[in-house]
């Protein structure tokens, strides 16, 4: 018990004395124990707690394995010897701690040192593993690299094989006919050597020789000739004569030939002339090549003339502008075709529908007229066929033949009851104009006796002599009762109407003749016809028109009468 | 078509008379002619060995037959049967014989190509021309009769002569720029000579008539080249077929290359017709199998064929030649022009059973026939353009614009069918006489 715990705290105090460094050595510093604590380790032990300190060391001490004091009460003290020991077995132990704590903190040192070591050798391997990594990527991509290049020359090395083996294959079968060659003259001058060896031992010598029964006739029938320098001459010519001749035919035929190919060649570029011209190229993208092209087109033409003149010459600068100009429209052709194309693919839809509609509407039309044509045509050729693979019997041919006569009889008859009517209706005219000239005469007589009489009445009258009678205003009663007779008339027969008025027309009418006159006599003296002309109804009215309109104005109405009257039946 | 009855002859050697008038063929040592239209002979000669060479002189008045083994050449006459003529090369040999333009002179040529020897019927003079060249051609007359073109080699180097068949008069000689040369040939209008080298070497030439160059044509180098040449006959085109199994047209103005054909074995062209020839045997019942029927009915046995027309894309049978033998079976070998000049008939190597017809106007193809067999031989028509084929078999085939058929020729016994040369030489003739009425 107790007091103790004050001390213990004291003990601990003093272990742990600044003068140490490291103060979690704690029992490491009580080998001096400084002045200050022994009054401290007094506390602990005074004379009143003896017993309990001692059987608190003792506790103490067998805790710790040692033998423990024992009191002995004589004295009241302490045995020295024992508590000697004790302090000796106390301060071994402690000398043992210490050496235990030296030793540990040694040990400590060493693997504080020895882990630095670690770390840092740990560190570099790391790096050295990093750098052998590296290096090993770049020994992969130089490996690849190398397996490649070994490929391609792989490769080559096999297309060299098959060379040389190609090669090789030339060489042997060259060898081979060689080989075959020099055996075969081998073998002739084997056989030769024979046979010369067989000459030289053979004596008698066959002479070559010919024989025959007659001389035969060349086959050109001439004589020979001797072999002289005129005809070496002559052969040299014949040769030369020969290979000139071939020389010209060839030169002919090529000469045809480029001429034929120039021509061709104008006509396309004509042709193609023809197709760029201005009006015919719609879309001009860029104006200045335009008026390029245009001029261009147009010295073209130009060009175009004077080349077709030199056409003949076929000199070295016509044909380089010939194929040069053929070269320029081809090109200008290919780029006109390929502005149409894009063109095309750009168009809008509603255009073209309706062009397309359009056209396919033409196309219907041209389809349906084409059908009725051919329909037509279909019907015609029946129509011919019947007609010539009909029957060819007498009989009906006769009766068809009948048929068409009286078809023609009917056609005459029909035109001839016409003609006898118009013949008629002529006469019957012709009564009425001869009548009416008839008439006419009498009231142009009875006109100029009237006129006769009023002029000398009026000349008369113009006199003093004033009181003379008017015997002839009865006249021109009767001439004005004439002249209104016809007028009565008008609305009966125009064309005494006509006549009638022009008869007023009239400014000076010449003397109508006394005697009945022919019709054309009248048409003459009324001036309708001119003096030269026989008169035909028709044509004469038509003439009559005219030769009024010389002679007079007459209103239009007048004339289209007359035409309209005088107009073929 | 009618066909007469079968004659016996040798050696491949029946030729019609250029006039069309006579038929010759050769038995043995003897020659028979006959008259074409009744086909009864009309001449019979004896010649002194077995005829190896026969041609008819180009009037139509003399043939020539040639024995090479005894170096002799024997000439008759028709006008005069009792005419007779002998030319003895002696010890030197012989190796070739053949007429002049004219049909008064005979070329013979020595054993290894040693001379030339110039016979004259007319005065027995003898001509000789020294190193002439043994290759494929080597000798060509120009169309109109008047020149000669001879190939020489002389220290390793070739040269050409050109002789006047007149008076064989050497007109020109000069170096020829081929390395070996293989052939050479006059132009139609024997204005210009085709010379090309050997397969070795891609080259054509072109020299003038007076011995110019005009112009060189290589289509390649290195691998095996030209294989046949052909002139059209208008002298327009010059065809050059090569191992690469194509065809080269050259053209006379430059002498370039206008356009080539090519022999694929795919054809997709939709504008050419294929046709193909269907063979199908008749159908025995068992009552024509009586003897009588077999021995003289042979045509039991022979198969009736047609031709059929393929659809489009078609496949043209290859055969891979053999890469290990010279001259190898790949390549044109052979083409014709037909008479006006439209079309073009070519063979190529590696495709024996077909042939390729083109258009000379549209420069394309136009038909492709392919036969059951290898074609052996093809000729034009000389007047329209028709042309005829035969493949070793019983039949000739005929194609034209209009189309294709194949006729049945009448021949008992099938090997004689072999020599099917023979029919078609009787085929030409009939279609010349046909022109002829």
């Amino acid at each position: 018990c107790p007091p103790p715990l004050l001390t213990l705290s004291h003990i601990s105090g003093i272990s742990m004395s600044p003068s140490r460094q490291n103060s979690h050595h704690s029992l490491h510093s009580t080998m001096v124990l400084p002045k200050t604590s022994y009054s401290v380790i007094s506390a602990f032990c005074t004379e009143e707690n003896i017993s309990q300190c001692i059987a608190y060391i003792n506790q103490e001490v067998c805790s710790l394995g040692l033998t423990g004091v024992s009191l002995e009460s004589e004295s009241g003290g302490l045995s020295a010897v024992l508590v000697l020991n004790l302090l000796y077995e106390v301060l071994q132990l402690q000398r043992r701690a210490q050496r235990a704590l030296h030793e540990l903190e040694t040990q400590q040192l060493k693997n504080g040192s020895d882990l630095e070591h670690l770390q840092h050798s740990n560190c570099r391997l790391k790096d050295q593993l990093e750098h052998t990594r590296r290096e090993n990527s770049g020994l992969h991509e130089g490996e690849r690299q190398l397996q490649l290049k070994i490929k391609t020359l792989q490769n080559c090395l096999k297309s060299e094989k098959e060379e040389v083996q190609k090669l090789q294959s030339i060489i042997s079968s060259r060898a081979t006919q060689y080989n075959h060659d020099t055996k075969r003259k081998e073998r002739e001058c084997t056989k030769l050597k024979e046979r010369l060896n067989q000459l030289l031992m053979d004596k008698r010598d066959k002479k070559l020789s010919i024989e025959m029964s007659n001389y035969v006739g060349r086959s050109d029938g001439k004589r020979g000739l001797w072999k002289t320098s005129k005809m070496e001459a002559r052969h040299e010519g014949e040769m030369y004569r020969a290979l000139l001749s071939d020389y010209e035919t060839r030169q002919r035929s090529l000469v045809l030939e480029n001429s034929e190919l120039k021509k061709v060649l104008q006509h396309m570029k004509k042709d193609m002339i023809a197709i760029l011209s201005p009006k015919n190229v719609c879309v001009q993208p860029e104006p200045a090549d335009d008026s390029l092209e245009q001029a261009v087109s147009e010295g073209e033409e130009e060009a175009g003339d004077r080349s077709r003149e030199s056409l003949e010459q076929s000199c070295e600068q016509a044909r380089e502008q010939l194929t040069n100009s053929i070269r320029m429209q081809w090109r200008k052709l290919k780029s006109h075709m390929e502005r149409l194309d894009s063109q095309v693919s750009l168009e809008r839809e509603g255009d073209e529908v309706m062009s397309r509609k359009e056209h396919e509407d033409e196309m219907q039309r041209m389809r349906l007229e084409l059908q009725q044509c051919k329909e037509f045509i279909h019907m015609q050729q029946q129509l011919l066929q019947q007609q010539l693979s009909s029957p060819c019997d007498e009989e009906t041919a006769a009766l068809l033949n009948d048929c068409y006569t009286l078809e023609e009889k009917e056609r005459l008859k029909e035109e001839w009851r016409l003609f006898s009517e118009q013949k008629r209706n002529f006469e019957r005219e012709r009564k009425n104009f001869t009548e009416a000239a008839i008439r006419l005469g009498h009231e142009r007589k009875a006109f100029e006796e009237d006129r006769a009489v009023w002029l000398k009445t009026q000349f008369l009258n113009m006199t003093p002599f004033v009181d003379r009678k008017r015997p002839a205003l009865s006249e021109p009663h009767g001439a004005l009762a004439v002249s209104t007779e016809p007028e009565a008339k008008l609305q009966s027969t125009p064309p005494l109407v006509t006549k009638s008025q022009s008869y007023s027309v009239f400014s000076t009418p010449k003397a109508a003749p006394v005697k009945m006159p022919s019709t054309a006599d009248l048409y003459r003296t009324l001036h309708l016809i001119p003096e030269s002309r026989g008169h035909g109804k028709c044509a004469s009215g038509e003439m009559l028109t005219k030769s009024r309109l010389r002679n007079c104005s007459t209103d239009c109405s007048v004339i289209s009468l007359v035409r309209d009257e005088s107009s073929p039946v | 078509m009618n066909f007469s009855e079968v004659f016996k002859q040798s050696n491949q050697l029946c030729k019609v008379s250029p006039d069309g008038k006579y038929l010759a063929t050769c038995v043995q040592y003897r020659l028979v002619v006959r008259d074409i239209n009744s086909l009864q002979i009309v001449h019979l000669y004896t010649c002194l060995d077995q005829v190896m060479h026969m041609e008819w002189s180009s009037d139509s008045l003399f043939i020539l037959c040639a024995m090479y083994k005894r170096g002799l050449v024997q000439v008759w006459s028709l006008e005069q049967p009792d005419w007779h003529c002998k030319i003895d090369e002696g010890s030197i040999g012989l190796v070739s014989s053949r007429w002049s333009p004219d049909g008064r002179h005979i070329l013979n040529t020595t054993e290894f190509n040693l001379r030339v020897t110039v016979w004259s019927l007319c005065t027995k003079a003898v001509s000789y021309i020294k190193y002439p060249k043994a290759c494929q051609k080597g000798v060509d007359f120009s169309a109109d009769g008047r020149y000669m073109a001879l190939a020489e080699r002389r220290e390793c180097k070739d040269y050409i002569s050109v002789f006047v068949c007149d008076d064989w008069h050497l007109l020109r000689h000069f170096e020829s720029e081929t390395q070996d040369l293989a052939g050479l040939e006059w132009s139609p209008n024997s204005c210009v000579l085709a010379v090309w080298d050997s397969c070795l070497e891609y080259k054509i030439l072109l020299y003038s008539l007076d011995g110019r160059l005009l112009s060189l044509y290589s289509a390649y180098e290195w691998s095996l080249g030209i294989k046949s040449v052909a002139w059209s006959p208008s002298s327009q085109f010059l065809a050059v077929g090569s191992y690469d199994e194509k065809v080269r047209i050259l053209n006379h103005i430059t002498w370039k290359k206008i356009t080539e054909f090519e022999h694929p074995a795919t054809i997709i062209n939709t504008k050419a017709v294929v046709f193909k020839e269907v063979e199908k045997r008749p159908v025995v019942g068992s009552e024509d199998l009586s003897i009588h029927q077999l021995t003289v009915d042979n045509s039991l046995f022979s198969t009736q064929s047609k031709y059929e027309i393929t659809q489009l894309p078609a496949q043209v049978p290859v055969i891979k030649p053999d890469p290990d033998r010279a001259n190898p079976k790949i390549g044109i070998s052979t083409l014709a022009f037909s008479a006006d000049n439209r079309f073009l008939a070519t063979k190529n190597d590696n495709m024996p059973q077909s042939l390729w017809v083109w258009d000379m106007q549209r420069l394309s193809l136009l038909a492709v026939l392919e036969q059951t067999a290898p074609v052996r031989c093809f000729v034009w028509d000389p007047r329209r353009p028709r042309l005829a084929l035969c493949t070793g078999n019983t039949k000739v085939y005929l194609w034209s614009p209009a189309g294709c058929v194949s006729v049945n020729v009448p021949i008992f016994n099938r090997a004689h069918a072999i020599m099917s040369k023979i029919v078609f030489e009787g085929i030409k003739c009939g279609l010349c006489s046909q022109a002829e009425h």
